[in-house]
């Protein structure tokens, strides 16, 4: 890995080759990279490759999980899919229209459909706003004619699990749980068919945890929504999504069939991070064979040569550290990459 | 394994704030036995780790005190931890009674390097006569932590370290005067889960080394399935259940630990929908009258507003606080 920056090399995964083509891809990520510079007194002295080729699609309707540890990218490649960040380099085909390109009318438009949901709920709602405020801005923001707009966030507030009482107040007034609830409601008055939801629930406890997953997967349901879910915890993406990838030091290692990978994990970084989640039964924890990895994440600045997880691999072999393996097909909607399979 | 180490007694801890009293523990009493893993687990605000720090006193203002006993047993005499004076308890914590903090990055202080800081805590309880020798052994005691490379790492700061690294240097702060009881207060909440699952086993083995006492703080019932040999379920500071783990999870019996047993994701079952508790924590200035959980509880009657339920046996080691049971 010697080259900087936009060169698509060999390894490059075919996209076209691998994943069954239908209509009902709502995005559909290329290649998508996203290098931080490094800046020097004078000149830029390197680059983080926090998201590194990486290439995914998500179908209309369904849930795409996204894990891995934090420094992996997964938070990178859910804000530059909605040009938060710009990426350096690859394609965001959404409904077949590539994003990248978009001019400020066509961001327009796509701001209105695409939302995302942050993680801490005390800093993504404005404290000196009420919650009609709130919920209005962007209605406001992008000049929509509401008839009754008390009427309109109201029904939004219901829908989330709020209620009328709760139209004029501040966001300091109500919990972790009820502010994710608020943000919800702001996220859906803009009628969105995409939201990026990052870590929602990594700030609450996990009885409030689970009623916003209910919220989240009752409102898919009903208003036919995609969703990108990104977070750390496999328990909850398992409860969660359809499909799943699992990411690690910018790279993808392993996509597919939620279920499947969960059965099967085949990638040795997968094996360890689903051998690495205790499980909540002491029957099957304490007598679970652990896959145990050592050492930590090294630096996307540097990252290892060949495959980026082959220095705590325990299956590693010569071929790992020499040459980056790709995103092949094990079978049907699983893909892996790693020199075993 | 009944003898007992540490003998809690109706602990209570307030805050005094401008907004009100803080009831932050109210009457907690457990006992912990020599060599096992007591798991205090509960969510956010209820009181486990202001549990934790009292055993020791190291509550600051404007918290305090406000009654309990503490007996620490050793060597067959005891002594109330909470009656010491300042000079005295210091005596005891770090060298009987350990602590491994939640977040190693505020635990270490960033002006002085891993090494001196080790050494700093052997020089305290007079292991050894200098600075300089507390680094030698320091050496020894990051390799008993598995850190990698010790003889270069010992002499590195806190921000040359990784997170999983930092909290193998407390852990080694903590076990370097051979402590009798280890509380370990969400020793892993800060870290990736495979790190977690490295520092975990670096515990358990620790334990094994010295047959230590492991007091764990933790939300994640997860961690407590793996780690934990009995444990205490605590809500809005009082322990509402108390037994062995695996009662605790087959065989849950406050309705607040069914509940929190079913909100958790178990990533091996296919779930079609996780059940959740209704509302929220209550506010500990002006907790609910009667049983603490009685707002959001299915099986709340007249007594549950009325009475407050106390911690009772119900099968051998299973303690349970609840009228309904």
């Amino acid at each position: 890995m010697g080259t900087m920056l936009p060169a698509i090399t060999g390894d490059t995964m075919n996209f076209d080759s691998g994943y069954s083509k239908s209509n009902s891809e709502l995005l559909m990520v290329k290649n998508l990279k996203k290098y931080f510079p490094l800046k020097g007194l004078l000149f830029t002295k390197g680059y983080v490759k926090a998201v590194d080729n990486v290439s995914f699609e998500i179908k209309k309707g369904e849930t795409f999980g996204l894990v891995g540890e934090s420094g992996c990218g997964k938070t990178t490649v859910g804000r530059t899919i909605l040009r938060l960040i710009e990426p350096t380099d690859g394609q965001i085909l959404y409904d077949g229209r590539d994003i990248t390109k978009f001019k400020k009318n066509d961001m327009d438009w796509f701001r209105r459909k695409a939302q995302i949901m942050f993680q801490d709920p005390y800093s993504s709602l404005n404290p000196r706003q009420t919650v009609f405020q709130i919920v209005m801005e962007p209605v406001n923001h992008h000049g929509i004619d509401v008839d009754d707009p008390e009427r309109f966030v109201i029904d939004l507030l219901e829908k989330v699990g709020l209620n009328e009482g709760h139209l004029y107040r501040y966001p300091h007034e109500f919990s972790g749980g009820q502010r994710q609830r608020i943000a919800l409601a702001r996220i859906l008055s803009l009628k969105p068919e995409f939201v990026v939801l990052d870590e929602p629930t990594s700030a609450l406890d996990v009885s409030v945890q689970a009623n916003i997953l209910n919220t989240l997967k009752d409102i898919q349901k009903e208003l036919n929504l995609t969703y990108l879910f990104i977070s750390h915890d496999l328990a909850i993406v398992k409860y969660m999504s359809h499909r799943l990838g699992v990411m690690y030091l910018g790279k993808l290692v392993e996509v597919g069939n939620s279920e499947r990978i969960f059965e099967e994990p085949l990638h040795p970084y997968t094996k360890a991070l689903f051998s690495a989640i205790p499980i909540p039964d002491p029957e099957i924890e304490k007598r679970k064979d652990k896959l145990e990895v050592k050492g930590e994440p090294p630096s996307p600045i540097n990252p290892p040569s060949g495959c980026r997880f082959h220095p705590r691999c325990p299956f590693a072999k010569e071929i790992c550290g020499q040459k980056e393996p790709a995103l092949e097909k094990v079978e049907k909607d699983h893909f892996v990459s790693c020199w075993l399979y | 394994m009944t003898d007992k180490v540490l003998e809690v007694k109706n602990l209570t801890v307030h805050f005094y704030t401008y907004a009100g009293v803080v009831k932050a523990i109210e009457n907690v009493s457990f006992d912990v036995y020599r060599g096992e893993t007591f798991a205090l687990v509960g969510e956010t605000g209820c009181g486990k780790s202001v549990t934790a720090r009292a055993l020791t006193q190291l509550i600051e203002s404007p918290g305090r005190i406000v009654e309990g006993e503490v007996y620490y047993h050793k060597n067959g005499e005891s002594v109330d931890l909470l009656k010491l004076e300042e000079e005295e308890i210091r005596k005891y914590r770090g060298k009987e009674i350990a602590y491994i903090f939640q977040d190693p990055q505020s635990s270490l202080d960033p002006l002085y390097s891993v090494g001196f800081q080790v050494s700093e805590a052997l020089y305290a309880h007079n292991k050894v006569k200098s600075i300089k020798e507390g680094i030698r052994k320091a050496v020894d005691i990051l390799r008993t932590v598995l850190m990698p490379d010790p003889e270069k790492r010992v002499s590195n700061y806190p921000h040359e370290l990784s997170g999983g690294m930092k909290q193998r240097v407390t852990i080694g702060i903590g076990i370097s005067n051979d402590p009798k009881i280890l509380i370990a207060d969400e020793p892993t909440t800060a870290l990736d889960v495979t790190v977690q699952a490295q520092i975990l086993n670096l515990i358990k083995e620790m334990k094994r080394k010295y047959g230590a006492t492991v007091l764990l703080i933790t939300h994640d019932m997860g961690v407590v399935a793996d780690m934990a040999d009995r444990v205490a379920v605590m809500y809005a500071g009082k322990i509402v259940e108390l037994a062995d783990v695996f009662s605790i999870f087959k065989e849950p019996i406050h309705p607040y630990t069914e509940g929190l047993l079913k909100a958790v994701p178990n990533p091996l079952i296919k779930i079609e929908r996780l059940e959740t508790i209704p509302g929220t924590v209550p506010s500990l200035i002006n907790p609910p009258s009667g049983c603490r959980f009685n707002p959001r509880c299915p099986l709340a009657s007249q007594i549950c507003r009325a009475k407050i339920p106390e911690l009772e046996e119900v099968k051998n080691g299973h303690y349970v606080a609840c009228h309904n049971r």
